[in-house]
């Protein structure tokens, strides 16, 4: 393997292994720190900066954001080989948006496939469409893409940027990419009505190549971070969506011919 | 070869009612077998031993009241109510009749006894003393070895007080010959002896009482035959009429000879099970392979057109639901460590033959279809996993374990065979194994294992090296220096280990004694009758009758001691941030938690006080001085406290087992070795060696009520890790980092069986994937060499209860957003969210 993909340096919050929900079989998820958008329901808002903070955690202290090469990450991804090879799982990026650090995530997904590893991003697809062509397409099985929402508007208010630049890499992505399934986190008050996910689902399905749709309910489950964060959580009185309203909108998004699910 | 067919039958709405009818009453303690065994050993004084056992066990058959529950299909009830216990007063009676008055009232395992039963055992208790076996195992003991059981260094309570169990018989021999045929066997070696023969006289004597068991057990049959046709002709009902009928026929064939029918064959193994557990108390005996020796009936009567799948299925879920109809009473310091009525009746399916070829069948999948029927705690249900197990069953079993029923436990073929041939076993017969009671695997039919043979508490060992064999002010260890002077690890680890071996060899001296009291008290003819080769030798199993035989007793601690063993080596020796007086001193005042400020020792005691009189007590004078004098002995200046507290805090921050860190991990390995090759030096009296276990039962959180604090950072009095787990809350770093480092260990040494228990969230199972992703953790963590795997999957009810009781749960671990939490450090509405999630089903967490 090439030395200068080893050594290629980033900067992560987080490792995660034994993840189920986010591509196929057993993997390791690492988070990458830094993301473009400002997702107000955001389960991991210590990783929006790029910069390293520390976030008080119960009165103590808690740094977020460590620099590491390629080499140091694999470390710990290759720990679980062999749970990889038994369920067809392997690497996936997350984050925040590993797009964000595109010279580290590529080198990531390279050296995940010199070692024989299914690789993954869970990305929003914020970024120049040129580098993702070269950089991260060819090292890669599964995209992961998020579609939050149709309306532009709506999306810059709620994420801080607006969906053109997403929905349009999506189109170019589609028909280059080995596999790519789209996400949708259904927030209430965001896009967890109907038309607004039959919006999404319909637009997914125009992609060529996309066959599969997941919806991912909205949680609360990163909350306390923002309190950490010293940050105010702006959604603290949104409810988690019934199970009920959740199967009504897989049956709208299941009116796009889509294969889809709720969760990852 | 392995081939099944799944057929995944319904429930049928009598195994409701069933359930229900057993569950209907608090479990009682019935009399009669003790009284009846009293007769009969009032009648037999002076007469050899075997033959008294076998004389009882016939008088307690005859006479027993029997009963047949509504709607049962297979039927023999040890006691007339529902879930409840005979008496062994043989074994040991004294506490029972201490606790006459508050075993209804217990928190754990209470038990009804009428004034009737009271004074019916009082009167047979008259018999006993100075005749059981734990009195006898007492004055065999060394008083070294009694000095170590009193202080908690090792527990061999179980066969002290208890039959043994712990045994899977020859269910096989009895589905096809009965106890004619098994009968005619013993006759055919009696005809053999000559009466010049030097072991003629306890030969002849223990082949007549087996013969006299296998009659005591065709006669019992017969009762229930004559019974149902009794209860049959009464009956309006003309199906259950029918019912009644066919079981007693069923009743008139088995166990006397061959079973001709599944049904047949499922009544059959029941009076196997059922009497093994009237002749003894011993807790764990299994069914062991059921799918194997029941499917040539199954296969016969299926082929024929005689039965439908349907009807086995109903049929193995009445076998279930009796399974849990029977019950053992436990002293109440017992009861605690084995609460919920366990019987630990352990059956096993999936695995090789003989011949290392995959048997799974239909009859497989219906044993785990039956658990997910009954939801109840019996059979203890196991499965054998290997490279050549249809992942259709492992599939099976991940359904099962999702509804959280902690059932099956998962058996790695690939280390306990080896382990098993490393001990002694052929092939062949390694190939065969089950497993007893919680992890034990041997050879069934062949093999008196007594495992379980006692708790060796691993933590206690630290404190006897801290305290230079020192223990409560007396001497109970060996002196192995002064832990201050100590100069470098190796010091350190070769005193553990020097202590460890001491306390071993008195163990092995309480278990032989223990052994030897049952040879001589209580020899099993009717067990022995179903184990090979008891009747070639003429030897009850208690005596070296079996072709196997073992002693197994379990250490546990393993984590605790790894990662206490490895804060001493960071801290004192590598890093030299602290002193091996410091831990003394630390672990002496546990770390400083609970202590009092002197300043504060009227305000705490004005407190408890307080506390008392709310409660409705009346404190006098003389109380609360005495109350002041124990506050005063809690206290400690502030900075010393502050001082143990930052030691706590420096071991807290250390990297722990259970987190894939090679490191420590290596060092847990070694600790292991220290208890599992101690053990594995020594002999038992049946002519069989020791081998060591590495699990707690439940025995981690009452065995650690005894502990003081470790150099682990554990506080005095708390749970022990369980098994080889992690300590709980440790394992930070997901599973499959846990399961690398539990990995690491040497299952194939503890050949007593290995405990690893882990927890999840039902959201990782989910759908078809979370099946997928369970089966390939398994199959790795096998494939890395681990021996036993089993799931406590987190219920809605458990976090329902840990929001009501957060103080019993404050290592309950839930994984929320990418994050490992203590469920109990969580914000209300959180909880609530996460408590929501284990309902939704498919929904990512």
């Amino acid at each position: 393997m090439e030395q200068t993909v080893r050594l290629t340096r980033g900067r992560i919050a987080d490792i995660q292994r034994f993840s189920i929900h986010d591509g196929p079989g057993i993997r390791t998820i690492v988070f990458l720190k830094g993301c473009p958008f400002r997702c107000r329901w955001c389960c991991n808002p210590e990783m929006q900066e790029f910069g390293i903070q520390t976030m008080m955690v119960e009165g103590k202290p808690k740094v977020v954001g460590r620099d590491v090469t390629v080499d140091e990450v694999m470390q710990t991804v290759l720990k679980d080989r062999a749970y990889y090879r038994r369920s067809g799982g392997g690497l996936t990026l997350s984050g925040g948006e590993c797009l964000a650090q595109p010279d580290f995530a590529s080198a990531l997904l390279q050296a995940a496939h010199e070692e024989g590893l299914n690789t993954a991003i869970e990305s929003t697809g914020f970024a120049d469409f040129e580098m993702i062509r070269q950089k991260i397409l060819p090292h890669l099985d599964h995209y992961l893409m998020d579609i939050k929402h149709m309306d532009p508007a709506k999306h810059k208010a709620f994420i801080g940027q607006s969906n053109e630049r997403v929905l349009e890499n999506a189109r170019k992505i589609a028909p280059i990419a080995k596999r790519l399934v789209i996400r949708v986190p259904t927030v209430p008050g965001f896009n967890d009505t109907p038309a607004e996910i039959q919006a999404i689902a319909e637009f997914a399905a125009s992609l060529p190549g996309v066959e599969e749709l997941h919806l991912l309910p909205y949680h609360r489950l990163g909350q306390d971070k923002y309190g950490w964060l010293g940050r105010e959580y702006t959604l603290a009185d949104a409810q988690p969506p019934e199970n009920e309203q959740m199967q009504a909108l897989l049956q709208v998004a299941q009116r796009s011919g889509l294969r889809c699910q709720i969760g990852g | 070869m392995s081939s099944f067919t799944i057929y995944d039958a319904p429930k049928s709405a009598r195994i409701g009612r069933l359930i229900d009818h057993i569950y209907g009453n608090m479990p009682q303690i019935e009399a009669d077998r003790g009284v009846l065994l009293t007769e009969s050993y009032r009648a037999t004084e002076g007469e050899p031993m075997i033959t008294r056992r076998s004389k009882a066990f016939y008088h307690i058959l005859e006479n027993i009241p029997i009963t047949i529950r509504p709607e049962e299909l297979v039927v023999g009830s040890t006691t007339v109510m529902p879930r409840s216990a005979q008496v062994f007063p043989e074994y040991s009676y004294e506490w029972l009749e201490e606790e006459f008055e508050t075993i209804a009232t217990r928190s754990a395992d209470p038990f009804y006894i009428s004034e009737d039963t009271k004074a019916k055992l009082r009167e047979a208790y008259k018999y006993w003393k100075g005749r059981t076996s734990s009195e006898l195992a007492t004055s065999y003991m060394s008083k070294e070895a009694l000095r170590s059981i009193e202080h908690n260094i090792f527990t061999p309570g179980n066969y002290f007080y208890n039959g043994v169990g712990h045994v899977s018989v020859q269910y096989d021999k009895v589905l096809r010959m009965g106890y004619s045929g098994i009968r005619a066997e013993a006759q055919a070696a009696l005809d053999k002896l000559h009466i010049t023969d030097s072991d003629f006289v306890t030969r002849r004597h223990f082949l007549e009482a087996v013969i006299l068991s296998c009659d005591a057990a065709i006669l019992y049959a017969r009762r229930y035959a004559a019974l149902a046709a009794a209860q049959a002709n009464e009956c309006t009902d003309p199906t259950r009429r029918r019912e009644l009928n066919q079981i007693a026929e069923n009743c008139r064939r088995v166990p006397e000879f061959g079973a001709n029918s599944f049904w047949e064959a499922c009544q059959s193994f029941w009076f196997v099970q059922m009497l093994i557990q009237t002749e003894s108390s011993g807790h764990s005996v299994s069914p062991g392979r059921f799918d194997q020796y029941m499917y040539p009936y199954y296969k016969a009567d299926l082929d024929a057109g005689r039965l439908t799948p349907e009807f086995a299925q109903e049929l193995i879920d009445c076998v279930w639901v009796k399974l849990n109809d029977m019950c053992k009473v436990r002293d109440a310091a017992s009861a605690a460590g084995f609460a919920g009525y366990s019987m630990f009746q352990n059956l096993i399916v999936g695995g090789q033959n003989e011949r290392g070829e995959d048997v799974t069948n239909d009859l497989s999948f219906m044993c785990l279809q039956a658990s997910m029927h009954t939801q109840l705690p019996a059979p203890s249900l196991s499965i054998r996993i290997w490279n050549g197990t249809p992942h259709d069953l492992l599939i099976k079993a991940g359904e099962l374990t999702r509804t959280g029923i902690g059932l099956p436990a998962y058996y790695n073929d690939e280390v306990i065979i080896p382990a098993l041939v490393s001990r002694g076993l052929t092939l062949q017969d390694a190939r065969n194994y089950c497993v007893i009671g919680c992890v034990e695997p041997q050879c069934p039919g062949k093999t008196e294992g007594w495992h379980d043979a006692a708790f060796f508490n691993m933590c206690r060992i630290v404190e006897l090296v801290f305290q230079n064999g020192m223990d409560a002010g007396e001497m109970v260890g060996i002196a192995t220096g002064d832990i201050t002077k100590m100069t470098s690890f190796q010091q350190v680890f070769d005193a553990y280990q020097k202590q460890t071996d001491y306390q071993v060899e008195l163990m092995v001296n309480a278990d032989n004694a223990i052994d030897v009291a049952h040879a001589e008290r209580c020899p099993l003819p009717f067990l022995s009758s179903m184990i090979e080769d008891c009747i070639g030798r003429g030897l009850a199993t208690q005596c070296g009758g079996a072709k196997y035989n073992f002693t197994g007793p379990q250490g546990f601690g393993v984590a605790n001691m790894a990662d206490g063993l490895y804060a001493i080596r960071e801290l004192v020796f590598n890093k030299k941030e602290y002193t091996l007086a410091d831990f003394k001193e630390a672990m002496e005042h546990n770390f400083g938690v609970g202590a009092v400020a002197p300043t504060d020792v009227e305000h705490v005691t004005t407190e408890i006080v307080k506390g008392l009189v709310a409660g409705g007590q009346t404190v006098g004078e003389k109380e609360i001085a005495q109350i002041a004098s124990i506050v005063q002995s809690q206290t400690l200046e502030p900075a010393k406290r502050d001082k143990y507290m930052r030691l706590r805090e420096s071991i807290q921050a250390l990297p722990k087992f259970g987190n894939d860190i090679e490191d420590i991990d290596a060092l847990a390995r070694e600790v292991a070795y220290t208890y599992t090759r101690s053990v594995e030096n020594y002999e038992n009296p049946r002519g069989g060696i020791y081998q060591a276990g590495l699990y707690p039962v439940s025995a981690n959180v009452p065995l650690g009520a005894q502990t003081g604090a470790t150099p682990d950072g554990r506080l005095a009095y708390t749970p022990v890790a369980d098994g080889v787990s992690p300590v709980a809350g440790s394992d930070t770093s997901g599973p499959t980092a846990a399961a690398n480092s539990v990995a690491r260990l040497d299952h194939h040494i503890a050949s007593n069986g290995t405990l690893y228990n882990m927890k999840f969230h039902p959201s990782a199972l989910a759908g078809r994937g979370g099946l997928e992703n369970f089966a390939a953790l398994i199959r790795t963590y096998f494939e890395k060499k681990g021996s036993h795997m089993q799931f406590n999957v987190v219920s809605r009810e458990t976090l329902l209860d840990a929001q009501a009781h957060p103080e019993n749960y404050k290592a309950l671990v839930v994984r929320v957003a990418g994050y490992s939490a203590l469920f109990t450090t969580l914000s209300r509405s959180l909880q609530d969210d996460i408590i929501n999630r284990t309902e939704q089903k498919g929904w990512r967490d």
